[in-house]
């Protein structure tokens, strides 16, 4: 049987989603052994590729980059998962919504600092007005809550879909 | 000129690219270290009451959650003007040290063994702890193992393993169970066992890297790491000390409300990361670097009998301060094996079961800094509250931030050396990345200030022209 194509991508988040995918521990072995990871930030590859079967996301859309980068995700999966709460509902990084951009900026790197205080500009990326749940940019066929979700709901997860499986979450997962 | 981007630097916490400039000569004219992504946190958290600071900030970083649960409790224990019993202080102590230990297991096995087992110019598509399972299953298990070993201890004390809810403002919320501690200490032992065993592993390969040593960010810079009064590193409770190159103290015994006689931070023009510099030397001349190498270099001893023989071997191989980046790696390695040192005698002092953990008290003071080193170097998280508790400023110093500086020469230097000519290889560009893997940065962490909103909106009339620009 051909090897399932995973990915995993971290967008505005905080990787605790990723680490609880680690804490599976040892299962995380088994998961080598049926899938190839062929993007992620566990692995080396520059560019999203083609033809992946599953994509698990991380974080909210909250920069032109994560927008961009995931409309691309999308066009190359088949299975897009918002993992997490970030992901799911916005969470963390949607707590910037309410506040106007400029004051925020001249808060950190002008107020903030006292040298050479300039807000960043060059080759970064620029933010998009809101922080946003994945969903609501791009379809995503599969939520699964948590800050972060347990490593046993993501194992079950990965486990059902690599079966080929519609995974259940009810009782499963729940927010926070 | 010509521009290489390396985008995303893999393997790494957090978003960055790196731009690398190459003159008509193919010769590296200039680097860029850009990090890419920012929150928000010292802007949104204005408003909110002191005691969800803990909880909130947590989520800058699902690595190091406890490292910011600690500083953020720290922070709030001054606002309360309280310490926290005995035994809760203790046990903030144990939670610390497991997680030094998953966090420096994750940044060597999961994400820089493989540069160093499979080889920095092996193929692209396996250089991962994937394939790492596959080419060296012992290691990897090992990782895994040491990892878990450390998150076990997170669980059996907090409860959860990402962002628990135990570490609180004065103390900790439950004490610790009989049991959970015995089963601690039965695990010990093997934990130790892999420690020492990829440590031995590590010196016997380090012959193998001499041309990375030398050239992996090895220029002398400051250093400073938070110490006990013996001298010794203290990651909970230690006092900030400033080192030169040369192990000559510069400003020591620094309280963490007293930080910003010492640093400063600028802006950067092309990085959501601000740079902290040591004030007295001024910017960009201040730069200092934090961490596993930084404590190691300014540590007279480590305090645990293991760690401290390989301290002693540490300092004979550098030949004094270990200067080059590389050695963060041989540094993270002997943490780990002190940490898992300090587990043991934290887990066999009997005050460590007792069932007063916490102190209550309301805002007593306006103000409260909180100073630990997190795995990646030192944290600072500093607020300000009115007399109802509510937070209306806040100042974070996180541990890569402070390495900014250091780890942008590192990529210039790195890309000098190894990058030359047209046929520019894929593995000369992993050993730029390589190198900021070597610091471990957690950027996340570093960017949880907020950047630029920059959303233009362009108002165009019928026939094409501008009629105004908004943003």
């Amino acid at each position: 049987m051909r090897k399932a194509r995973l990915a995993t991508v971290w967008l505005d988040g905080c990787s605790g989603c990723h680490m609880s995918l680690l804490d599976m521990d040892e299962l995380i072995l088994n998961v080598a052994k049926r899938a190839d990871v062929v993007y992620g930030p566990l692995v080396d590859a520059q560019e999203f590729p083609k033809a992946v079967d599953v994509t698990v996301v991380e974080g909210a859309v909250s920069s032109q980059e994560d927008l961009e980068k995931i409309r691309t995700i999308r066009q190359r999966t088949k299975l897009l998962v918002s993992l997490g709460d970030c992901a799911v509902t916005g969470n963390v990084p949607a707590m910037r919504n309410s506040h106007p951009a400029r004051k925020m900026l001249e808060r950190i790197y002008i107020e903030g600092a006292q040298e050479s205080r300039v807000v960043p500009t060059d080759g970064v990326p620029a933010l998009l007005r809101h922080a946003v749940p994945v969903h609501e940019v791009v379809k995503v066929d599969l939520h699964v809550p948590g800050c972060p979700p347990s490593a046993k709901a993501i194992s079950y997860v990965l486990g059902e879909l690599l079966d080929g499986r519609v995974p259940d979450l009810t009782a499963k997962v729940k927010f926070g | 000129m010509r521009k290489i981007t390396i985008d995303p630097v893999t393997r790494i916490e957090g978003h960055a690219k790196i731009d690398i400039y190459l003159d008509d000569q193919g010769h590296v004219a200039d680097t860029r270290f850009h990090v890419t992504q920012v929150r928000g946190f010292e802007k949104f958290c204005e408003g909110r009451p002191f005691y969800e600071m803990p909880s909130i900030t947590a989520r800058i970083c699902g690595i190091c959650p406890v490292s910011h649960l600690l500083a953020s409790a720290k922070a709030c224990d001054a606002i309360m003007g309280v310490a926290p019993p005995p035994a809760g202080i203790k046990l903030r102590e144990l939670i610390h040290c497991a997680q030094f230990v998953q966090s420096h297991a994750l940044s060597f096995f999961h994400l820089s063994a493989p540069d160093l087992l499979l080889g920095f110019d092996s193929d692209p598509a396996r250089r991962n702890i994937f394939g790492l399972i596959e080419d060296n299953p012992e290691m990897a298990k090992a990782g895994v193992a040491l990892r878990k070993f450390g998150q076990e201890i997170i669980e059996g004390l907090a409860k959860e393993r990402v962002h628990p809810s135990w570490i609180v403002p004065g103390g900790v919320n439950a004490p610790l169970a009989a049991d959970v501690r015995s089963r601690i200490l039965a695990g010990l032992p093997a934990a130790r066992a892999l420690a020492e065993r990829t440590l031995e592993f590590f010196k016997t390969v380090l012959d193998r890297f001499a041309e990375e040593i030398e050239n992996f960010g090895s220029a002398p810079t400051m250093y400073a790491g938070l110490v006990n009064e013996s001298g010794g590193p203290d990651w909970y409770d230690g006092l900030l000390k400033f080192q030169d190159a040369d192990g000559k103290t510069l400003a020591g015994g620094i309280r963490a409300r007293d930080y910003q006689r010492f640093i400063g931070e600028a802006s950067l023009r092309d990085s959501y990361m601000k740079a902290p510099y040591f004030k007295p030397a001024g910017y960009p001349a201040g730069v200092y670097r934090v961490g596993p190498l930084a404590r190691l270099n300014v540590a007279g001893a480590m305090g645990t009998p293991a760690a401290d023989r390989e301290l002693v071997e540490f300092h004979q191989r550098a030949g004094g301060p270990a200067h080059s980046s590389f050695h963060y790696h041989y540094a993270r390695l002997i943490e780990l094996l002190h940490g898992l040192e300090k587990i043991e005698v934290l887990l066999n002092d009997p005050a460590i079961l007792e069932t007063h953990v916490r102190s209550h008290a309301a805002v007593n003071c306006l103000e409260g800094a909180g100073m630990i080193e997190a795995p990646r170097g030192i944290l600072i998280h500093h607020y300000k509250v009115d007399e109802q508790g509510a937070i209306r400023w806040v100042n974070m110093i996180v541990a890569t931030g402070h390495n900014n500086l250091a780890i942008n020469r590192a990529v210039g230097q790195v890309a000098r050396h190894f990058i030359e000519g047209e046929n520019v290889k894929e593995g000369m560009l992993n050993r730029v990345s390589a190198v900021v893997r070597a610091y471990d940065p957690c950027l996340s962490c570093s960017t949880h200030a907020d950047g630029t909103l920059a959303m233009v909106v362009t108002l165009i009339a019928p026939d094409g022209t501008v009629v105004r620009r908004i943003g």
